[in-house]
Parts: C-alpha cells; sequence; structure tokens
C-alpha cells in the first residue's frame, strides 16, 4: 500500500523542462518524491528508466517511467483530477495549447543561444528571440482575448502552456542581470509578463521558483563557460 | 457536420500522416493542395507562425503541426481510436512520436544531406532505428499493437514508403531486412493496410521529386568547394 501512487521526479534545478513538470506537480498538489541528478554522474536509477535518452526530466509513478516533459505533464493532467485541468475539454483549446507549447521549444533553443553568445552572434539570436516572442504574444492573445484573468480565476485555470512559458521565461529578472537586457518586458510583450506575474503569484508556484541569487550565479557560470569554450 | 479543409503539399509524408487519420475516421474533407514555392493567401491566413502544411481547417479555426493535428483528429472523432486508453501507454505512444521528432527527423535529413558521408550517416540512421525497432515495436506486427495501427504507425509512415525512393536516390540502404528484420517486416505490413495502401503519393514522381532535391544539394557543396 505504500507504493501505491507513488510519485518520484528525477531531474535537476536548473533545466526548465524539469521545472515544467515540478510546476505541473505542485499545481495539482499532487505529493512526489523529487531527485536531483548530476547529469555528469547519472544514476542507476535514472539510466534504467530513461534508457533511451538518459536526460531529465523523469516521472515514475507506481514504478512506472514516463520521460518527455510534454507527455510527462498529459499523462499528470489525465491521471489526476485534483486542482486545475491543464488541458482543456474543448478540442479546438487543446490544440492551440499544445501548438503554443510545442512552439516554446524553438523560443527556448533562441534563448539559450543568446546566454551562450557575444557580439554579432549575441544580437542575431537576440533578434530571433524577439521575432518569436512576438508570435507568441501573439498566440496569447488569441488564448485570452480578453488579457489574462486575476489571479484567483488564474490559479483554477492555468493551463499547460502557462506552466511551460513560466518554466522558461520564470527567471526572466536572473537573465536580465546576466545579460544587461531584457528579453521579455510589459511594452512589448504584455500578455507573456503579465502571464509570468500572475502565475507567479499562485502559492504552489511561488514556493517552487529558486532563490534570485542561485539563478544568477548559475546563469553566469553557464555563460562563461559556453564562452570559454567557443573560444578554445 | 463542419466542413473539413486540409491544406497539402502532394510529396510530404506529414501531409499524408493526416490523411490517413482522418480516412481512418471516416471524416470527409477537402484537400487543397499548396505550392510551397509560391504560398496562397490562405495559407498564410491558416498558419501564420510557420507558414508550413499540413493545416487542418475545421469550421473555419486552423490548426497545424501535423502530431498537434493527429491528437485533435482522435480527439474531435473518437469513432476507430488510435491511441491507447491507458494513461501509461498512452504516454508511450506520445513518447515515440516525439522520438520521431528529436531523433528520427535529424538522422533522416543528415542521411540525405550527406554529401561523400551517405554510408556513414546511412549507419547513425540505422543506429536510431535500432532503437525503434527493438523498444518501440518490440514483437508486435505494429506500433499500435498486433491487429491495429495506432497514432505512432501513422507518424512513422514515412518510413515504411518514402524512405524507399530515398534510399534509391541517396544510394545506400537504411531499412534492409538483414539488418532491422521486424521494422523491415513493419514496413511491409503498414502498406498493405487499406487506407494506407490507397492514399500514397505516385512513387514516380516522388523518387523525381528526390532526384531533383538531391541533385540541387550536390551541386550546392561542389560550387562551394
Amino acid at each position: 500500500m505504500a507504493e501505491q501512487n507513488k510519485v518520484i521526479l528525477y531531474g535537476t534545478w536548473t533545466s526548465p523542462y524539469v521545472k515544467r513538470v515540478e510546476l505541473a506537480l505542485k499545481v495539482k498538489g499532487i505529493r512526489y518524491e523529487y531527485v536531483e541528478e548530476d547529469l555528469r554522474n547519472k544514476s542507476p536509477l535514472l539510466l534504467t528508466f530513461n534508457p533511451i535518452h538518459k536526460k531529465v526530466p523523469v516521472l515514475v509513478h507506481n514504478g512506472k517511467a514516463i520521460v518527455e516533459s510534454l507527455v510527462i505533464i498529459e499523462y499528470i493532467d489525465e491521471t489526476w483530477k485534483t486542482g486545475p485541468q491543464l488541458l482543456p475539454e474543448d478540442p479546438y483549446k487543446r490544440s492551440q495549447i499544445r501548438f503554443w507549447a510545442s512552439y516554446m521549444q524553438q523560443v527556448s533553443e533562441a534563448m539559450v543561444l543568446v546566454i551562450k553568445t557575444i557580439g554579432e552572434a549575441q544580437e542575431k539570436a537576440i533578434k530571433e528571440v524577439s521575432e518569436k516572442v512576438k508570435l507568441l504574444e501573439a498566440g496569447l492573445k488569441g488564448l485570452f482575448p480578453d488579457g489574462i484573468p486575476s489571479v484567483h480565476e488564474y490559479s483554477k485555470n492555468v493551463t499547460l502552456l502557462d506552466l511551460v512559458i513560466l518554466a522558461h521565461f520564470g527567471g526572466y529578472e536572473a537573465q536580465e542581470e546576466v545579460l544587461g537586457l531584457k528579453l521579455i518586458d510589459s511594452e512589448k510583450t504584455p500578455l507573456v509578463v503579465s502571464c509570468i506575474t500572475a502565475l507567479i503569484e499562485i502559492p504552489a508556484v511561488k514556493e517552487s521558483l529558486n532563490p534570485l541569487e542561485k539563478v544568477v550565479a548559475f546563469l553566469k557560470f553557464f555563460r562563461e563557460n559556453a564562452l570559454k569554450s567557443a573560444t578554445a | 457536420m463542419e466542413e473539413v479543409k486540409l491544406l497539402g503539399f502532394w510529396p510530404s509524408s506529414f501531409v499524408y500522416r493526416v490523411i490517413w487519420a482522418l480516412k481512418l475516421k471516416g471524416v470527409k474533407f477537402d484537400y487543397i493542395e499548396e505550392d510551397l514555392s509560391n504560398k496562397s493567401e490562405l495559407l498564410l491566413q491558416y498558419n501564420p507562425v510557420r507558414k508550413n502544411v499540413p493545416v487542418l481547417v475545421h469550421g473555419g479555426k486552423s490548426i497545424a503541426e501535423s502530431l498537434v493535428i493527429l491528437e485533435y483528429i482522435e480527439e474531435t472523432w473518437p469513432q476507430n481510436p488510435l491511441l491507447p486508453k491507458d494513461p501509461h501507454e498512452k504516454a508511450l505512444a506520445r513518447f515515440w512520436m516525439q522520438f520521431g521528432v528529436d531523433k528520427i527527423r535529424p538522422a533522416i535529413f543528415a542521411y540525405f544531406r550527406a554529401i561523400g558521408e551517405e554510408g556513414e550517416k546511412a549507419k547513425e540512421f540505422q543506429e536510431v532505428l535500432k532503437i525503434v525497432e527493438k523498444q518501440g515495436l518490440g514483437d508486435q506486427k505494429f506500433f499500435g499493437g498486433d491487429n491495429t495501427i495506432g497514432l505512432v504507425d501513422i507518424a512513422f509512415g514515412m518510413l515504411a514508403y518514402w524512405l524507399e525512393c530515398i534510399e534509391e536516390v541517396v544510394g545506400v540502404k537504411v531499412l534492409e531486412a538483414s539488418s532491422l528484420p521486424r521494422l523491415h517486416a513493419w514496413a511491409q505490413n503498414f502498406k498493405q493496410v487499406p487506407v494506407v495502401k490507397d492514399n500514397l503519393p505516385d512513387r514516380g514522381k516522388l523518387l523525381a521529386h528526390y532526384k531533383h532535391s538531391r541533385e540541387k544539394l550536390i551541386l550546392a557543396a561542389s560550387s562551394s568547394q
């Protein structure tokens, strides 16, 4: 009986893909055990549960493993009926959320490039992020024609897309501090910003956010490392 | 019943995924052929973000990205289900569809674009397919089960027909009965499924299309040396 409904999440605190899943579990009030992995020294359990990709996040529920962050979140939504429904009933709305959630992959890749580069390469990457975030903003406009709801309303209606956006942009203050520039702002991308601002107020979300100094330190380290290996 | 339209491009295996799913569910639709070198206003209106096909339009609302479209079709027309009911089994099916995007697609790209490294890229591609065969297909006839095809079979459909033409054009085989017996058998079985058999692009035309693309690549490679 102790094994029933046992949920374990294997992850690394720096991964936005892990964050996506963490947010889903928290927002739905699901109890889980978290195992921090050292990706340079992967645990035998991780390799057993994700032999194909050997990556995080991996969710293990009642001994069965599920991998791929978006696949995991859909699984969570189908299995636990507590908390907000992360994908609405209507198939069309679901398709829009899935489309934009998968589009975030492109936005995320461009963001990583901004962090890893300088000079002309960085300018190019910044331009790409800007174009893609603009499209995301338009997508959000379609999903929220009346603007982002109040925190109270929002917490009942959080979707998979919201969690994905928060996982990648939630650390925007740290990004700004390390890069000295804004990738999102309330003028050019008001919906993205209000989405994040509202989400951060949800208690379950607030407690899962990493302290600013920790994220800044990590981003600095990540950027320095990337620049070092680029010039090596 | 609201009108269903599909914007497509005849050589695209992504488009055929949607055609097969719609036909398996018995959904009537209008097919609109797009010229991707000269994109129509309609396409740009219905898919402003990616500007590509397939795009499904149902009751005036558009959905892009073939895998997103497949899930939409499955949810909107639940008859003849193409995904398992059990959440864990469903998650596994979705894992394989994502695997196609993350691992198979880049391997095919690299293999098709390899000028002078065809053998090497073919081998890398084969390694990816070995994983699919062993961990995805196992001993089943289809990815969807022993008797029925599902979304994973549909998503992997390009391996059963388009790949043969690509192999002929590149000149190095990848999906062989000797090295990938079960996956090779799957490909033959998949092509015999009536909805698939009756809905495939013309082989001669497809071959010519790939030949032309590859010739352009070879020309570009040699002129940059």
